[in-house]
């Protein structure tokens, strides 16, 4: 994989999350116990061997440019390559919106890297994959793109997505817009192959014609033009990219199945490391089906939830159907299907339960 | 010779074999074996160097040290991968005129004179890889300093009936050292060594080559070096300290600082943010609790994943617990596999160790009195086997 090189994009609109996106940008986010939505993606990229990796950032990415830091923690901090973060080039709200004229504005990073295939991939879709088998599909179809989608579940259910038309050798000959929940429709995810070359013209013509375009509109746009090849992605995925979804994808890591693929096959995903003791169960604890992260101390009792990095969980306390970022939740609380961002703190004896099926987010800092 | 002059160097001694350990240590040294769910030993020291701000830190190995300079690398989790000095793995080497094993821990110091000259320290911290404690080794600088000590030596009270395992020291009222016994029969004192020595340099250095030159000295501190210099007259004074110190030497002693941790007023408290305990991070992710699982008064790590019930235990890193297993006051290393109905109490399974359903391991007697059993790591215990103990 010494000849590719990763982006990604976290381009995404700036609100899509309520109280989660208030402070952070999505792929900020944080997922699954301890990690933020970039970490699948960066993951999946470094563990395929990828040393050269940019994110490309709009707004709100103060807290992203902490967590990745000098991307040690993914193993690119490297003296030739590495992890660079690309603040945003324009102040031009027309061109803002589009990505490729976004990458056009930084070719010079592009023209001083030296690998020659692009893997462009959104920041905000959980998956653990091993790009070595695509690439390889990529160069033997002679594809000047490869588009990456997943076959949804039945009956998973969640918003309208581009869905892909393929021929028997994997070219795609049509998007459509479709529904995710009809059974064996090929989800387009924004992940693509491409040359570089390819993707600083399409950014020059992007920048040239003053359009804020997105490299996936292209691609959609140019089917005729230019030959798009599809692969699917292998394992679970989700894209996650509203509330419903955020909760609904978390919850799912409650299942044996996903837990054990997701966390660990082909790679492990790294996030940045906090040097949290053991989660340390106290006399009287109750457990049940829940995803628990080091540094907790659980007094009381939690059910189907998941809890973040250091929560601290009082005596007679309750969580059923919650998420918890490092909060403290006091004695005989009662939390029932609510996202808690970091540093609440809910009294002793309060009770906080979203309604059915959606749950209450409660943003960072606040006292209940 | 010196470029950058530093105020103290750690030398840190992780070479020993810890045999009371048994089987936990054939394949790794002392400070390498695992401990608290997801530390080794040595974390506890590494990190109260950094925090106390203290380094270059030199770790002296010698007895199987591959696991432990894997775990140290180049010092990164401790934020000792310094430009100037850092954590350096300091292992015995052949010279022009051949080389030595280390013979003894003043040895093994002397034996890199070189490398501690080349900070010129005003002092040198001698520390020892294998006790569990957390100490701001910065105050026991300035305690030295306020003494106008040549060496202090960090001293614990031990319950008396445990004192001659140790070294033991009187003092007089002025905390000044009258009297050091390495590992007396029919100890004086119960204040005993912790194996944090400090020095001033130059005078280490001259007692560390009179040493050598004495054929029959072992090179020992505790038995050698130390005494000589009482006999010298030198200002030794000892440094009380309070917290929590334990040296896990036996598997008895490894099993007990483990549930110590389970304490709700653990008296070592490892979740103190202004004192993190640093170790190698194995990108885990957080475990998960089943709804058969059945957790209480435990400490449970990343990457587990449990279906049974767990009381009054230590899970570490990536360990399986299997359906309707019941484990209770025990110690599980790191990516131990425990399959179904598997019962186990009193004892420390180590790392890597695969355990089939429906096994029982355990003390015949099963009072709280009962031998703690220990299953080495890397084994595979087989369907249905019985592993226990007679009391007594």
């Amino acid at each position: 994989m010494n000849n590719v090189m990763g982006v990604i994009n976290v381009n995404g609109k700036g609100d899509l999350m309520e109280a989660l996106t208030q402070q952070r940008c999505i792929a900020s986010v944080p997922f699954g116990g301890k990690y933020r939505l970039i970490d699948f993606i960066l993951s999946s990229m470094a563990n395929s061997g990828l040393q050269n990796v940019a994110v490309f950032t709009r707004e709100k990415y103060r807290t992203l440019m902490d967590h990745l830091g000098s991307g040690k923690d993914w193993d690119l901090n490297r003296k030739k390559d590495g992890l660079i973060i690309m603040p945003p080039h324009f102040c031009d709200d027309r061109l803002l919106r589009g990505d490729l004229s976004n990458f056009y504005a930084h070719r010079d990073f592009f023209d001083r890297s030296k690998q020659e295939t692009v893997i462009v991939a959104a920041g905000n879709i959980i998956c653990n994959v091993n790009f070595q088998n695509a690439v390889r599909f990529h160069r033997d179809q002679k594809a000047d793109i490869t588009v990456f989608y997943a076959v949804a579940e039945t009956g998973r259910g969640g918003r309208p997505r581009r869905c892909l038309a393929l021929a028997a050798n994997g070219r795609v000959q049509a998007v459509t817009e479709g529904e995710e929940k009809s059974a064996g429709g090929k989800v387009l995810l924004n992940i693509f192959i491409l040359p570089k070359s390819l993707l600083i013209i399409l950014g020059q013509e992007a920048a040239a014609a003053g359009r804020g375009e997105l490299l996936a509109e292209r691609v959609i746009a140019d089917l005729h033009r230019l030959k798009v090849f599809a692969y699917p992605l292998p394992g679970y995925f989700a894209v996650i990219d509203d509330i419903s979804l955020y909760y609904r994808h978390s919850m799912e890591l409650l299942r044996r199945q996903t837990w054990e693929s997701l966390f660990f096959q082909p790679g492990l995903i790294h996030t940045k490391v906090k040097d949290e003791p053991p989660t340390r169960y106290l006399v009287g604890s109750s457990i049940n089906n829940s995803l628990i992260a080091n540094g907790c101390t659980i007094a009381g009792s939690v059910e189907n939830s998941i809890l973040f990095r250091g929560v601290q969980v009082q005596r007679g306390a309750k969580i059923k159907d919650s998420i918890i970022m490092k909060s403290a939740i006091g004695a005989e609380a009662w939390l029932e299907r609510v996202i808690l961002d970091k540093d609440v703190r809910v009294s002793a004896g309060r009770k906080v339960t979203g309604e059915r099926g959606i749950p209450l987010v409660v943003s960072k800092g606040k006292n209940l | 010779m010196a470029i950058v002059h530093k105020e103290c160097v750690a030398m840190l001694l992780a070479g020993g074999k810890g045999s009371r350990l048994g089987d936990l240590t054939r394949e790794l040294a002392k400070p390498a074996v695992s401990f608290g769910g997801k530390y080794r030993i040595i974390d506890f020291t590494l990190s109260n160097c950094t925090n106390s701000g203290i380094y270059p830190v030199g770790v002296l190995t010698q007895y199987q040290p591959l696991i432990l300079n894997t775990h140290i690398g180049i010092g990164a989790p401790w934020d000792l991968d310094r430009k100037d000095g850092g954590v350096s793995i300091l292992p015995p080497f052949v010279r022009t005129r051949g080389g030595k094993w280390y013979r003894g821990t003043a040895d093994a110091i002397y034996q890199n004179l070189f490398f501690i000259e080349q900070h010129n320290p005003r002092y040198v911290l001698v520390l020892s890889g294998d006790h569990i404690y957390k100490m701001d080794y910065s105050l026991l600088i300035r305690y030295h300093e306020e003494q106008e000590a040549d060496v202090t030596i960090a001293v614990v009270p031990v319950p008396w009936e445990e004192a001659s395992r140790f070294g033991v020291m009187e003092v007089a009222e002025d905390k000044r050292i009258v009297d050091f016994t390495e590992k007396p029969e029919q100890p004086r004192s119960n204040l005993a060594s912790m194996g944090v020595y400090l020095f001033n340099w130059d005078l280490l250095k001259q007692f560390l080559e009179m040493d050598q030159r004495d054929p029959v000295s072992s090179n020992d501190f505790g038995k050698n070096v130390i005494p000589l210099m009482l006999e010298r007259g030198c200002r030794m004074f000892a440094y009380p300290f309070h917290g929590y110190w334990k040296d896990v030497g036996t598997v008895a002693s490894l099993w007990e600082a483990n549930m110590e941790l389970l304490a709700e007023d653990s008296k070592l408290n490892i979740y103190d943010h202004d004192w993190r305990i640093y170790t190698v991070n194995p990108s885990q992710p957080p475990h998960y609790l089943a709804p058969s699982a059945c957790v209480e008064h435990s400490l449970v790590s990343e990457g587990c994943f449990v279906e049974g019930t767990v009381r009054r235990c230590v899970i570490s890193t990536g360990v399986h617990v299997g359906a309707g297993s019941v484990l209770e006051d025990s110690v599980i290393m790191p990516y131990v596999h425990l399959g179904k109905n598997v019962r186990i109490k009193r004892a420390i399974i180590d790392e890597h160790t695969i355990i089939k359903d429906g096994c029982r391991i355990f003390s015949k007697d099963g009072g709280d009195g009962a031998e703690i059993i220990l299953v080495e790591e890397h084994v595979v215990i087989g369907k249905n086997s019985e592993i226990s103990r007679q009391g007594g």
